[in-house]
C-alpha cells in the first residue's frame, strides 16, 4: 500500500492555488496554513559525507541505494531472487524498480499475499542453495512468518547439526514511523526478533550505510532481517557508490565523540540523537558521545560498554514501545556489565522520554499521536543530567 | 442531460465523463472479469461439496495383493519388490524395537510408522535418489529406502556422538544431506512453503529434480499448508505434494480436521492435479509418484497426492490411543489390511517369497537391529560445546562468552551433572 505516496500526493494538491479542486465545496474549506505542519516530531536526516573509497558515486536516496544494492547482487550472483507482494512492478517503496525488466520474471516476481508462504518460500529457496532476498511489504505484517522466522529460519543450522541452513536468506521490510502510518504502518519491530538467536537483525541509518549494510546481510551466512526506515526513503539522499561496497554487520558507529553521556539509537533516531547532542552542548553545555548501533542482533555489546565507561551515562531512544523495548535489553547489558567489570562504580538510570510509550498509535488520531509519541529532540533534551559515578 | 445529472440535481456537479455510459462493443455478454475464466449462469444455486462420493481411490492391488488391472502393474523386477518388502519390514522392526526402548527408558521419546511403511516405500522408490526430501516426522521409511543406517537412526534417537544431527533434537527427527532428505522440525506444515522454494531454485537451475513434500492430514488444515499450495501452484514448481491422510492427528479425527473430501479436493481449488491413491498399496503409490514426478518436472507444476492409510500404532510415547478409538478398529487395520502383508501375499503369489524365506528374513533383520541397537546404548553423548556452536555460521561474541562461562561452572560444580555420560 503507497501510503507515503498517498500522503505526499494530498498535500501537493492542498498546497496549490486555484484550480479544478478549489471549485464547488472545496473552496468553500479554510484554506491550509502555510508553512510546514509537523511541529515537534520533526528530524533533520543528517547526511554522511561522500565516500572516497569505492569509487564512482551517484546522488540516491534511501530506495535507490536499497535498489542499487539489489542490482548489484542480482548482477553478480546468477541463482539470488527477489520476490514478495508488489515486488514485480517495482515495489510499493520503489525499492525494486527496473530489476524484472533488467533480469527476468523469474527472477523478480510477485508472490500471492501470504507472509508466512513468502518466509517460508525463502527459507526453502535458501535451503536449495540459492540467494533468496524476501520483501514483506511493512514490518507490521511481518508476525504471520514469525513461526517460519522463529521456529524455523533462525533454528535451521542448529538443529540440522549444520547439515542444513537457510544462510542466504535475507528478508527485507519497510520500518518504523512515517507520520500518518498509525498501528500498522509505523511499527518497529525489532525487539521481537532480537530475542532470537540465529537470525541477524540490521537497520541502517542512511542510503550509504543501507547499500553496504543490505550487501553486507545477503553476503552473511545467516538469515538476516533488514528494516528500512521508510521515512527515510525518500527523505535521505547522499551521494552513493555505485558499486558494491561492505559495512561489517554486528559493529556499531560512533557517530561523534563525548565525555559526558553516550546516546545510543538506530534508524531514523540517530538522526535525532544526533540535533539531541548538538543542543546538549549548546543548551546544557553536555558533551555527548553519539552511537549508531546498527545491528540489533548480534549488537556490539562491547561498544557501548567502553563509551558508558567513559561517560558514566547511557541514553538509548527508539520508537518502540518502552516494555521489553530494545532499550531494556542494552542497558541490563551495561549495567550487569558495569557491576561485573567496574565494581567500584555504578550507574544510576532514570526514567527518561526517550522511548516510544507503550502503545499502538491510534488510527483515529495518527498524526497527533505520531507527533506526540514519536521521541524527539525537544523531549529527549528536557533530560537533565544525573548523577552516575560513585567516588573512588 | 444524461439520466445521472436527473438523479443528482442538488449535489455539487460531477465530471461529465463519469456520467457517461461506456459504449460495449462485443455483441455477446460474456464475462469480462481478470478474476475468473467462465460463463454467466441465470439460476441461483449453489454448489453442492461432494463428500459421500469422494475423489476416488486408486489402487492396483486387491487386500490379498492381486493386481487388478493388469495394465496397472509396474512390472517392477523382483529385485525391486525384494527391496520394497525388505525396507517395510525391517522399519517394521526397527520401530517395534525403539519403541520398546523408549518404555525402558533408554530413549526419551520414539514414534513409529506402522500401517504407514508402503506410503514410504511406494513414494521413495518412485523418485530419483537427488530429488529432495522434505518430511514431517513420520517418513522414516523414506529415509531408510534411501538407504540410511540403522546405526544413524539409533544415533539420532540416542543422541549419541555418532548423530550427525549432534544430539540437539528430540528422536526422529532424522536428517541427511548425503541422501537429501531434510532434517525433521517438529512445527507441522511449516516445511511445505519451504519444499515449494526449493522447488522453485531446482527449476531455475534446470537440474531435472523435484522436491516431495511429505505431511499429514492434520498438518495440511495449518495455514503454513494453504500457502505452500498456493505458492506452488502460482510460481509453477516442480514439487510433489504427499498427504498421508492416516485418519487420525493425534486423538482428532478426520471428522473434527475438516469437512470437506479430504486433501485430494483441495488441489483443484488451487489450480493443482490432485489423485488420492490407497496408501496401503505399495504399487498404487509407486505408480502415483512415478507419473506425478515425471510430469512436475516436464510440465513445472505441482501435484497433490492423498495416500488414504491408517495410523494403526499410538501417536507417539507419549499417546495411548485407546482413550479415543477402539482397539478393534485396529486390529482391522492390523489385520485385514496392511501394507506389508499385501506386498507379502504378492510376492507369495508370483513365488517371490516363501515362509522359510520369512522367517529368515525376521531372524535376520532383528538381529541387524539389536545390533545396532546395543551399539548406540554404548556411545558417549556430544560434548557440552556443541550446544553453543552452529547457532550462526560463525560463533559471535556473546556466545563464546556464555559457553566459557558454562565451562567455568562445569569446573566448579561438574559433580552435579553426569558428565561421564559426555563426550569432553
Amino acid at each position: 500500500m503507497a501510503a507515503a505516496g498517498l500522503g505526499l500526493c494530498r498535500l501537493a494538491v492542498l498546497a496549490s492555488g486555484p484550480g479544478p479542486l478549489r471549485a464547488g465545496v472545496w473552496g468553500r474549506l479554510p484554506p491550509l496554513a502555510a508553512g510546514p505542519r509537523r511541529h515537534a516530531a520533526h528530524f533533520t536526516f543528517q547526511p554522511d559525507a561522500e565516500p572516497s573509497a569505492h569509487g564512482q558515486t551517484q546522488k540516491m536516496n534511501l530506495f535507490q541505494s536499497i535498489t542499487s544494492a539489489l542490482d548489484n547482487t542480482l548482477s553478480r550472483d546468477p541463482t539470488a531472487v527477489i520476490f514478495g507482494e508488489d515486488v514485480a512492478f517495482g515495489g510499493v517503496f520503489r525499492c525494486t524498480v527496473g530489476l524484472r525488466d533488467k533480469y527476468g520474471k523469474d527472477r523478480v516476481f510477485n508472490t500471492p499475499l501470504c507472509e508466512q508462504g513468502i518466509v517460508g518460500f525463502g527459507i526453502g529457496v535458501a535451503v536449495a542453495g540459492a540467494t533468496a532476498i524476501a520483501e514483506i511489504q511493512f514490518a507490521d505484517y511481518i508476525f504471520p512468518a514469525f513461526d517460519q522466522i522463529v521456529n524455523e529460519a533462525a533454528k535451521y543450522r542448529y538443529r540440522s547439526g549444520d547439515l542444513f541452513n537457510c544462510g542466504s536468506l535475507t528478508i527485507r521490510a519497510p520500518w518504523g514511523c512515517v507520520g500518518h502510518g498509525a498501528l500498522y504502518h509505523s511499527q518497529s519491530p525489532e525487539a521481537f526478533f532480537a530475542h532470537c538467536p540465529g537470525i541477524k537483525v540490521v537497520i541502517p541509518r542512511s542510503p550509504l550505510q543501507a547499500k553496504g549494510l543490505l550487501l553486507s546481510c545477503i553476503e552473511d551466512k545467516n538469515p538476516c532481517i533488514f528494516f528500512e526506515p521508510k521515512i527515510l526513503y525518500r527523505a535521505a539522499v547522499e551521494q552513493v557508490p555505485v558499486e558494491p561496497y561492505y559495512i561489517p554487520l554486528s559493529q556499531a558507529e560512533v557517530l561523534q565523540e563525548g565525555s559526558d553521556v553516550t546516546l545510543v539509537a538506530w534508524g531514523t533516531q540517530v538522526h535525532v540523537i544526533r540535533e539531541v547532542a548538538t543542543m546538549a552542548q549548546e543548551k546544557l553545555g553536555v558533551s555527548c558521545e553519539v552511537i549508531d548501533l546498527k545491528t540489533i542482533l548480534p549488537w556490539d555489546t562491547e561498544a557501548v560498554c567502553k563509551s558508558v565507561v567513559k561517560t558514566g551515562r547511557l541514553l538509548i531512544s527508539h520508537e518502540a514501545p518502552l516494555t521489553g523495548g530494545f532499550a531494556s535489553e542494552i542497558s541490563s547489558t551495561v549495567q550487569r556489565w558495569a557491576v561485573r567489570e567496574q565494581p567500584r562504580s555504578f550507574l544510576q538510570l532514570e526514567e527518561v522520554p526517550g522511548d516510544g510509550p507503550d502503545l499502538a498509535l491510534g488510527a483515529a488520531h495518527a498524526e497527533e499521536e505520531e507527533v506526540l509519541s514519536f521521541p524527539s529532540p525537544s523531549r529527549t533534551s528536557s533530560w537533565s543530567p544525573v548523577h552516575s559515578r560513585s567516588p573512588g | 442531460m444524461s439520466e445521472g445529472d436527473a438523479l443528482l440535481p442538488h449535489l455539487c456537479p460531477v465530471p461529465q465523463r463519469v456520467l457517461r455510459q461506456q459504449q460495449f462493443t462485443s455483441l455477446e455478454e460474456k464475462p469480462q472479469f481478470p478474476g475468473a475464466s467462465a460463463d454467466f449462469v441465470d439460476k441461483l444455486d449453489f454448489i453442492q461439496p461432494n463428500v459421500i462420493s469422494g475423489i476416488p481411490i486408486y489402487r492396483v492391488m486387491d487386500r490379498q495383493g492381486q493386481i487388478i488391472n493388469p495394465d496397472e502393474d509396474p512390472q517392477l523386477s523382483q529385485e525391486q519388490v525384494l527391496k520394497f518388502y525388505k525396507t517395510m519390514t525391517l522399519l517394521n522392526t526397527m520401530d517395534r524395537i525403539l519403541y520398546e526402548s523408549q518404555r525402558q527408558g533408554r530413549i526419551s521419546f520414539y514414534m513409529t510408522n506402522y500401517g504407514e511403511e508402503g506410503t514410504h516405500v511406494g513414494s521413495a522408490a518412485a523418485l530419483d535418489d537427488t530429488d529432495l526430501v522434505f518430511g514431517q516426522y513420520r517418513e522414516a521409511g523414506v529415509l531408510m529406502y534411501r538407504g540410511y543406517p540403522l546405526d544413524l537412526f539409533m544415533a539420532q534417537c540416542y543422541g549419541n556422538t555418532s548423530d550427525t544431527g549432534k544430539g540437539r533434537q528430540m528422536p526422529v527427527h532424522y536428517g541427511c544431506r548425503d541422501r537429501h532428505f531434510v532434517t525433521i522440525s517438529s512445527p507441522l506444515a511449516t516445511q511445505i512453503p519451504q519444499a515449494v522454494g526449493a522447488a522453485y531454485a531446482f527449476k531455475r537451475d534446470n537440474a531435472s529434480r523435484a522436491v516431495i513434500c511429505y505431511f499429514g492430514e492434520g498438518a495440511a488444515s495449518e495455514g503454513d499448508a494453504h500457502a505452500g499450495f498456493n505458492f506452488a501452484a502460482t510460481l509453477e514448481c516442480p514439487i510433489l505434494f504427499f498427504c498421508r491422510n492416516n485418519g487420525y492427528a493425534i486423538s482428532t479425527p478426520t471428522s473434527e480436521q475438516y469437512r470437506g473430501d479430504g486433501i485430494a479436493a483441495r488441489g483443484p481449488g488451487y489450480g493443482i492435479m490432485s489423485i488420492r491413491v490407497d496408501g496401503n498399496d505399495v504399487f498404487a503409490v509407486y505408480n502415483a509418484t512415478r507419473e506425478a514426478r515425471r510430469r512436475a518436472i516436464a510440465e513445472n507444476q505441482p501435484f497433490l497426492i492423498e495416500a488414504m492409510t491408517y495410523r494403526i500404532g499410538h501417536h507417539s510415547t507419549s499417546d495411548d490411543s485407546s482413550a479415543y478409538r477402539s482397539v478393534d478398529e485396529v486390529n482391522y487395520w492390523d489385520k485385514q489390511d496392511h501394507p506389508i502383508s499385501r506386498l507379502r501375499h504378492h510376492m507369495l503369489g508370483r513365488g517371490w517369497w516363501d515362509e522359510e524365506q520369512e522367517k529368515s528374513w525376521r531372524k535376520k533383520s532383528r538381529k541387524r537391529v539389536m545390533e545396532a541397537f546395543e551399539q548406540a546404548e554404548r556411545k558417549l553423548k556430544p560434548s557440552p560445546q556443541h550446544l553453543f556452536s552452529d547457532v550462526y555460521c560463525e560463533m559471535p561474541p556473546q556466545l563464546q562468552k556464555q559457553q566459557e562461562a558454562l565451562a567455568r561452572h562445569l569446573r566448579l560444580y561438574g559433580e552435579h551433572y553426569p558428565l561421564e555420560h559426555f563426550e569432553k
